[in-house]
């Protein structure tokens, strides 16, 4: 626990320290949402959501790859000695959904700013969407791991990744659109499937990691 | 000839599928009517489809407890069989939709869109985009080592959040395929008549033995050409 709290207090510090691919997040969902606003004002709620997911996709992708590809060869052995698995992806998994729970109220914030507010339940929304920002940045941080070891880039991870998160994503659109209309609510045990796809995820990832992990 | 008795098996039961699929009694139902017979090769070659990606992910768990590179040729084999199969379904699925779910008064082009939503359709398509997905990253790995471990990886990675979503998605999406209303899964004692399961359990394993069939085939190639790499 005491090492997990090590680590990620070394995650927070570089991001602190090269603050350079932070404010690129900010750029880039300001940009990505400038461009739609530009391309259609006041969309009406079905595409509003629509668009709202597959912007966190995108955004998820370039927030979470960095995570494992940014490790050169030689820290990656340097963690790989003073750490053992788990507690490094524990770590890792951890820091990407603060930083996707972050950007996703970010996004959700000038969403409804620049292209105005279908929501008629604003909670029941943004809860769902802190949900689905963990759930997209586990998926994520996983494969970027798998495409850090293939040696490839970002490109490949999302290859790797859209098929496998298309399921959940569905099941969040699903979920939201409920609280676009004022009688509807969102089924509770949805969620719980959705929390326990995410609990599935990390014991996977768990499982698993300690295979990438070692060259 | 004693080891090939499952191939003759093999045969004998598409051949027993086949003919008996197409001459033996079915209920009449509306809407479906003799379209009905599809059901023995659609539905059968999903069923193949799901064990032989079974299969496969069995053998990426194999690899990755021995690291014996035979297992990992295993593992793709299967997939890439898999595949096949799954898109043989498609293409009957296809055929069968196109006369009972289309809309006779639009061209067939248009209702692929109101088809393609079915949450079933969904599930397969993501099967077979997480496979392909699986052989371009074992294209993109020049190391062999390196290749099986990571593949294996993402296959049991994907394999394991794939079909829960995929027994999940029916319950909350609308659909027309049968087996609806809170069961995903075909329910074979209620859905399907006597007569009809005498020959879609043959169906079945027929199939799944084809498929099992090609994907030695291509194992015993795919060890012959990397004899000197795997000792």
């Amino acid at each position: 626990m005491k090492r997990i709290r090590a680590l990620l207090a070394k995650e927070l510090l570089l991001e602190t320290r090269q603050q350079y691919s932070f404010y690129g997040l900010l750029l880039y969902i300001g940009t990505t949402l400038f461009v739609l606003f530009m391309a259609i004002d006041q969309p009406e709620a079905a595409v509003w959501n629509g668009l709202f997911w597959v912007n966190l996709l995108f955004i998820c992708i370039n927030a979470v790859a960095k995570s494992f590809l940014q490790e050169s060869r030689g820290r990656m052995l340097y963690f790989y000695t003073i750490n053992n698995a788990t507690e490094f992806l524990l770590s890792k998994l951890l820091f990407n959904a603060l930083l996707m729970i972050l950007m996703s109220g970010i996004s959700l914030l000038l969403f409804t700013f620049l292209l105005g507010n279908p929501m008629k339940q604003a909670w029941p929304f943004t809860g769902l969407v802190l949900l689905g920002g963990i759930s997209l940045s586990l998926v994520f941080s996983f494969l970027a791991a798998i495409a850090a070891k293939a040696q490839q880039n970002a490109a490949i991870m999302a290859l790797l990744g859209f098929p496998v998160i298309i399921p959940q994503l569905v099941l969040l659109m699903r979920l939201s659109s409920a609280t676009f209309s004022p009688l509807l609510s969102v089924s509770g045990s949805a969620v719980g499937l959705l929390i326990a796809l995410d609990a599935l995820i990390v014991l996977m990832a768990v499982i698993l990691f300690p295979f990438l992990w070692k060259d | 000839m004693k080891k090939n008795w499952w191939k003759i098996l093999s045969a004998v039961l598409l051949v027993y599928t086949i003919v008996a699929g197409l001459l033996g009694p079915v209920p009449a139902l509306p809407l479906l009517q003799e379209t009905i017979r599809n059901l023995y090769f659609h539905v059968c070659m999903w069923f193949a489809m799901m064990i032989l990606f079974t299969v496969s992910v069995v053998y990426a768990i194999k690899y990755l407890r021995s690291l014996d590179l035979k297992h990992d040729i295993y593992a793709r084999q299967f997939a890439v069989t898999a595949m096949l199969l799954g898109v043989l379904g498609y293409a009957t699925g296809a055929i069968w939709a196109s006369y009972t779910w289309a809309d006779p008064n639009k061209p067939l082009l248009n209702s692929f869109s109101t088809i393609a939503r079915d949450p079933k359709l969904i599930g397969a398509a993501i099967a077979l985009l997480v496979y392909s997905a699986y052989l371009i990253l074992r294209d993109a790995i020049a190391d062999i080592d390196k290749r099986a471990r990571l593949s294996a990886v993402y296959n049991i990675f994907a394999y394991a959040i794939l079909f829960p979503a995929i027994w999940i998605l029916p319950r909350i999406l609308p659909s027309l395929h049968p087996g609806n209303d809170g069961n995903p899964a075909l329910d074979v004692k209620n859905d399907i008549s006597a007569s009809m399961r005498v020959v879609f359990y043959p169906a079945v394993i027929g199939w799944t033995l084809l498929g099992v069939w090609i994907a030695t085939l291509k194992v015993r190639l795919q060890l012959i050409t990397d004899k000197k790499l795997i000792s």
